[in-house]
């Protein structure tokens, strides 16, 4: 079945390349354009641009609605409430377990705002003109932006962490924008968390240019697709969010040529999507009740080459050497293993996902939740159980580690790591000063004392499909150690018993047999007497 | 001098092989699907076994067929009569070497020990694996919605697999205990019996000549 739909696949892959070809020969020259307009011949944008502003104003003369609209979503905002817990998320109020907060460490953070500026609380998110149109559509990859400038626009050359980055031309830049590729939006996306693949697990550099293995999907010998292919945009409104992710599509399609704004597989794929009707295939579309197809399709994370962060522990942040010098320490990749300004880092390539139900809602554990010291601090929680069928099997990446909290209060600490003051973590390896100042500009309350709980964070899975041959076998879940163990709540044939039956089954078959031993036993044994009597 | 005196007729031999080795296939996918072991691999040893099902299903309803037909079904009639008898055979007399109390013949094919035991089979543990089954099988193709847990269906069908292996072990064994070790088997064979005596039997009914 899947072999045929390879072959199928690979065959019209081939009739495509051949007709690419062909028409290569007659237009090698002139390729016709996708879009109707060549920016490069605009004569707003021939000129030089000092600023990036200067840019936004030359593209909103044409694009009038562009900024509003930019404006409205949440890679403006930064925030959102979210609609299955009615708090407010975003990264202007979530904690997470990497660099944790926002506040007091906008510069560094901010490199990755679409916006020019955004340096703290008196940001005027109303401006037009402070909207960067630049990082998500330049295609030169000559736009860089300086790590810790707040997003603005490098003026002079400069050295980052031993790279060297060039002011961008911005005229050049302007002249030659499209629609954002899988670099674009990987500029940000691939790097959060302190560096390629560090978050997510599912999402790294590899991806800019995938072999099929890694990703179907986003690879050139597979469907070559952008992000956005899957993440429909309308208006700049970006569909698929991880604070509230659409579990299980009850729709599919939809109507015929419609683009449903989700990013879900099934929007695409329909609700039954393993073809030919066998056995096997209609098994494998009922397990889409109960069973995500990222558990499945994605057998492992991080696979691509790129290693991804498993336990950050800050704890042990800020020790020196007897000479009062930051210590540094890699292992034998060339990874940070440790760093006084981070603490331990331990890393994990090629890993397989954890497993649970998940509805869709992920709630966070905000710092102004209370949390429990004695437990394992959850910094988000899935919802949904077995019991609720709006819920699936999910795969997940679970960060763990170690952050400060207060123990007085019983909340989560937020740090001020980076900054040129007296009280930046990453400057002092003072960790009250630090903490003192991160709380009160969020306004929170903190009593001076600090101490470090272990704390947990799921990250969902959804990158990085894997071929259907690769795709986790039946019988790695439907086993007693499978990678199911742990998930419960749900009958699993091949892992789950049937108890009190079971022992009763093989105590009445071991009986029988026992039975039919002895009983052929004393056949034979009086059988030889009889002969010799 | 000896006589053959035909027992089963070649549609029931053929019936009984073809379920003899559906239900061993389906025992040996079954409890792989369980959990007991690995033979053939988790997917394959699914497709079989819901092979195998769709197979014996056919098979069953030609011998459903078959049986009203004939009239068959009236070898399945249970009865106690000399039922002591037989057991009093196979704890006792078998031992001394005394011939079997009952004689087969076509129109008395199971003794009432044996006939006790399908029966038991037939009307217990074949049904509550076939409906547990189907169920299964509805809930994993179509969501179908029994009104109670997988996990409870397929227990029943647990239940009832652990009866079926019982009965195998058991029914295989009983085959060894004709007038020879094979006899019975060779009867299941050839679908006749040879007679090497005359001697005085007590069984069901008159022997046929």
């Amino acid at each position: 079945m899947w072999s045929s739909a390879r072959a199928t696949r690979t065959a019209l892959c081939a009739t495509f390349g051949v007709v690419m070809a062909w028409s290569g020969r007659v237009s090698a020259q002139d390729p016709p354009p996708t879009s109707t307009a060549d920016h490069r011949r605009f004569e707003a944008l021939q000129r030089t641009f000092n600023s990036g502003a200067e840019v936004t104003r030359a593209c909103l003369e044409c694009h009038t609605e562009a900024a509003k609209q930019v404006r409205n979503t949440i890679h403006w905002t930064w925030e959102a409430v979210h609609p299955g817990t009615g708090r407010t998320v975003g990264k202007r109020h979530v904690v997470n377990s990497f660099c944790s907060n926002l506040a007091t460490n906008e510069p560094r953070c901010t490199s990755c705002h679409n916006g020019y500026g955004l340096r703290g609380p008196d940001f005027d998110f109303a401006d037009d003109t402070r909207v960067d149109c630049l990082s998500c559509h330049d295609t030169t990859g000559t736009y860089v932006k300086a790590p810790t400038g707040a997003g603005q626009v490098l003026k002079e050359a400069t050295q980052v962490h031993g790279q060297a980055l060039t002011p961008p031309d911005l005229g050049h830049v302007a002249r030659n924008v499209g629609p954002p590729s899988r670099q674009s939006c990987g500029s940000c996306h691939f790097q959060g968390g302190g560096g390629d693949g560090s978050k997510h697990g599912d999402l790294d550099s590899s991806l800019i240019d995938p072999p099929y293995g890694l990703s179907v999907h986003m690879s050139s010998e597979g469907a070559d697709m952008t992000c956005q292919t899957c993440h429909v945009t309308e208006g700049h409104r970006i569909s698929g969010s991880r604070y509230q992710m659409v579990a299980k599509d009850e729709i599919g399609r939809g109507r015929p040529g419609e683009r449903r704004m989700v990013a879900t597989c099934e929007a695409c794929h329909g609700r039954r999507p393993h073809p030919g009707g066998s056995y096997v295939a209609r098994t494998l579309n009922q397990h889409g009740d109960r069973v995500a197809c990222q558990t499945c399709h994605i057998p492992r994370i991080a696979r691509g080459g790129v290693p991804t962060k498993v336990w950050w522990d800050w704890s042990k942040a800020g020790r020196t050497d007897p000479s009062g010098a930051p210590i540094h320490e890699y292992d034998e990749a060339g990874r940070t293993t440790y760093w006084s300004r981070w603490g331990e880092i331990r890393w994990a390539e090629n890993l397989r996902p954890t497993y649970a139900w998940f509805d869709g809602t992920i709630r966070y554990t905000l710092p102004t939740d209370p949390i429990d010291p004695d437990e394992v601090v959850p910094i988000n929680r899935l919802e949904g159980s077995p019991t609720d069928p709006g819920a699936r099997i999910w795969p997940f990446k679970v960060m763990r580690g170690k952050q400060p909290y207060d123990p007085q209060h019983e909340r989560l600490a937020l740090m001020h790591l980076f900054g040129d003051d007296d009280s930046a973590f990453w400057k002092h390896l003072e960790w009250e000063p630090a903490i003192r100042q991160a709380m009160e500009a969020a306004s929170l309350p903190f009593s001076g004392e600090i101490d470090f709980v272990e704390t947990t964070m799921h990250w969902p899975i959804t990158h990085m499909v894997a071929p259907a041959e690769d795709a986790v076998d039946c019988a790695a879940c439907h086993q007693k150690e499978g990678i199911l163990a742990d998930v419960k709540g749900v009958y699993l044939p091949g892992r789950d018993g049937h108890g009190i039956v079971d022992v009763l089954g093989s105590l009445a078959l071991g009986a029988t047999i026992l039975a039919v031993v002895v009983h052929a036993g004393l056949r034979v044994r009086y059988r030889f007497w009889r002969r010799r009597t | 001098m000896s006589e053959k005196l035909l027992i089963f007729t070649r549609f029931e031999r053929l019936w009984h092989w073809s379920q003899a080795g559906l239900i061993i296939g389906m025992l040996l996918t079954g409890f792989e699907l369980h959990g007991s072991w690995v033979l053939f691999g988790y997917r394959r040893a699914a497709e079989i076994h819901v092979t195998c099902a769709a197979a014996l299903m056919g098979v069953w309803v030609f011998a459903i067929f078959w049986h009203v037909v004939t009239g068959e079904w009236r070898q399945y009639v249970p009865t106690t009569r000399k039922l002591w008898t037989i057991i009093r055979f196979y704890t006792d007399g078998i031992f001394r070497g005394e011939p079997h109390p009952f004689r087969p013949s076509r129109g008395k094919k199971h003794n009432p020990l044996q006939l006790l035991a399908y029966l038991f089979f037939n009307v217990v543990v074949s049904p509550s694996i076939w409906i547990s089954g189907l169920v299964l099988l509805g809930i994993n193709l179509a969501g179908f919605d029994p009104g109670m847990s997988s996990r409870t269906v397929a227990t029943i069908h647990g239940a009832a697999a652990w009866a079926t292996a019982v009965f195998l072990v058991a029914h295989v064994y009983m085959i060894t205990t004709g007038e020879s070790v094979l006899q019975y088997l060779k009867a299941m064979i050839t679908g006749t019996k040879t007679l090497h005596s005359k001697a005085p039997q007590t069984d069901g009914s008159e022997p046929s000549s």
